[in-house]
């Protein structure tokens, strides 16, 4: 992977209308990094996923993806390049579970080409890795909301990307699963085969598989930096306005955030 | 039955329904007589038709073969519509007249008839309907668009408000149309009675274009499926593809209401019978309903043209015999899978 940042995000911002989303984002990330992004609801996240999928294009600021401006990419080459695996997925059409994940491939697959053998290979291979083999033939509209996002995970990493963003991508998965493909997506960080960037709800669980965390509030990367670092019991009072306790646990091997029931009476 | 083996069949079927239903009618003609007919037009060879009636190659080619190509290319455009408005609003309920296409057609239509507008010939009311269902989704469209982006539930309430207006102004003409009211009312319930060559050419130029595109970006069409934020991610510009499909499967619908008038149900229903067969892959599906309405809607035609004793409107047929096989369709469905 090449020496210069995979990203570079330079003063971003975007709204909705009158209503600002995001304001003045700076940010770099380096390649083989796993990122976590922590904030409260509506400070922006998805926004950012957005721009830095080009799914919207930043009102001020510049996003550069490869040292390049994300605007020069294609669509279909930033999807060779970057894979999402969005917050809420909601499919009214009986496909079944194996073409759902082989739509994954579409962007490898010229328009009226069949699928060749090494898309089905990438596809079988995913679908075991993420154990959803067995529902090959099972109609997604099926499924309960768990199944369903490991299938729509199984979709992006079919798609090969070198960059992998997660928008709560574990959100609706038992923990079993969730430490199941979070550990999968480290495994690619730490192989340099992929850089990831994950928002995350549960700080935990961020802390666990990041190395790396930002923070961000009413549209803004307040801080960021490693882990060990700027996850304290002071960063969490700032952006969450909540008293908590970090520790480093040896079992999880990072630091942690336990909480504790607000007494009223 | 899926794949490139039941299309090749399906299309097999309605070359014979063309030809068994061109022997049909108040002068039976046998099935080797139409045949020959057929390939002696095509080849220019008068031998052929030695010991054939001299009435019958008339009969044939120029009053039942353009209304029964009319009848199958407008249940193709139907369907190969129904199944674009379904996957683009992501609603198995759509059909080819959520957007209030119908009713902007019906309303043009009804101007020509009550204003008796002839400066056309008999090309008059079609050119009004047509101008009537283009206008109606040029409004839906800026009503429901908001920064170069449309939402399906937008794009179905704006239709659905435009349809109650026309609606309503469909039925002022009616009160006040007097004489009129009875052709008003036969034109809007379809029918595909005195349609001549120019119908069948000019609707299939338009249904044939139209699949062209919609199979064109069939495959983006089960990407969108996925969600707007998947399917960027995936490479594809579905705003662009949501208005091209979206117009395309608007001007097949507005040309076949013109020449046809309102024919409810197979738009609905083919796409949801094929899907029920090949599945919601929109390269597959699109091919196999564009036949299947095909041979529906001409089996239709027939059956009300030669069957039945009176000519029943084409549009209350296929809601009568539509709407029951629908429920039908519904039911075992939900049986199975528990979604459409």
């Amino acid at each position: 992977m090449s020496e210069g940042p995979v990203f570079e995000l330079e003063e971003v911002g975007f709204s909705y209308g009158e209503v600002t989303a995001l304001d003045g984002v700076s940010w770099r990330i380096s390649p083989g990094c796993f990122w976590g992004i922590v904030g409260p609801n509506g400070c922006g996240k998805t926004t950012l996923f957005d721009l830095m999928a080009r799914i919207n294009v930043p009102a001020t600021g510049t996003v550069s993806y490869q040292g390049r401006d994300i605007r020069e990419y294609s669509r279909k080459e930033l999807a060779r390049e970057i894979a999402l695996v969005p917050q809420d997925f909601y499919i009214n059409f009986s496909f079944t579970v194996r073409e759902i994940v082989l739509m994954g491939r579409y962007p490898h697959i010229s328009r009226f080409a069949p699928p060749a053998a090494r898309d089905l290979d990438v596809v079988d291979e995913i679908m075991e890795l993420l154990k959803i083999d067995g529902f090959n033939d099972k109609y997604i509209t099926e499924l309960s909301g768990g199944e369903r996002q490991r299938v729509v995970f199984a979709r992006a990493l079919a798609q090969d990307t070198p960059v992998l963003l997660l928008d709560e991508g574990t959100s609706n998965m038992d923990i079993r699963y969730t430490l199941n493909l979070l550990d999968m997506v480290a495994d690619k960080v730490e192989t340099g085969k992929m850089t990831a960037i994950a928002v995350f709800h549960n700080i935990n669980m961020a802390a666990t598989y990041c190395r790396k965390l930002a923070f961000m509030q009413a549209g803004k990367v307040v801080l960021q930096g490693n882990t060990d670092e700027v996850l304290n019991e002071q960063s969490i009072k700032e952006i969450f306005g909540i008293d908590c306790r970090v520790y480093f646990d040896d079992y999880v091997g990072a630091r942690q955030v336990a909480f504790r029931r607000n007494r009223k009476v | 039955m899926a794949g490139k083996k039941g299309i090749f069949l399906l299309a097999l079927l309605l070359v014979l329904v063309i030809i068994f239903s061109t022997g049909m009618g108040y002068i039976k003609i046998s099935t080797l007589d139409v045949i020959k007919i057929i390939i002696a037009r095509f080849y220019n060879d008068g031998h052929l038709l030695r010991g054939i009636d001299n009435i019958f190659p008339y009969v044939i080619w120029e009053v039942r073969l353009p209304r029964i190509l009319t009848s199958a290319i407008v249940g193709s455009g139907l369907s190969i519509a129904g199944v674009i408005f379904q996957g683009i609003l992501l609603n198995p309920l759509a059909d080819p007249y959520t957007l209030g296409i119908s009713a902007g057609a019906a309303f043009g239509a009804s101007i020509a008839l009550i204003l008796n507008l002839s400066f056309l010939g008999m090309y008059s009311v079609p050119l009004f309907a047509f101008m009537g269902a283009v206008a109606t989704l040029v409004v839906v469209m800026a009503l429901s668009s908001s920064g170069g982006s449309v939402s399906s539930n937008n794009l179905i309430l704006a239709g659905i408000i435009v349809a109650a207006i026309l609606s309503a102004g469909i039925s002022f003409i009616k009160y006040v149309a007097d004489e009129q009211v009875s052709v008003i009312i036969f034109w809007l319930m379809g029918s595909f009675g005195s349609k001549g060559w120019p119908d069948v050419f000019m609707t299939f130029a338009f249904v044939l274009v139209g699949f062209g595109i919609c199979i064109f970006f069939a495959r983006d069409l089960n990407i969108m499926s996925l969600g707007d934020r998947s399917a960027f991610s995936l490479g594809v510009n579905t705003n662009r593809i949501r208005m091209t499909l979206l117009v395309t499967a608007s001007l097949i619908t507005a040309v076949c209401v013109s020449v046809s008038g309102i024919i409810g149900f197979v738009g609905l229903i083919i796409p949801h019978l094929m899907r029920f067969f090949v599945g919601p892959d929109s390269r597959k599906l699109l091919p196999a309903s564009a036949l299947t309405g095909a041979i529906l809607l001409l089996s239709a035609d027939t059956i009300t043209r030669a069957v039945l004793p009176t000519e029943v409107p084409i549009g209350v047929l296929t809601a009568l015999i539509g709407g029951p096989f629908f429920c039908y369709i519904f039911m075992k469905r939900r049986g199975v899978a528990g979604n459409v």
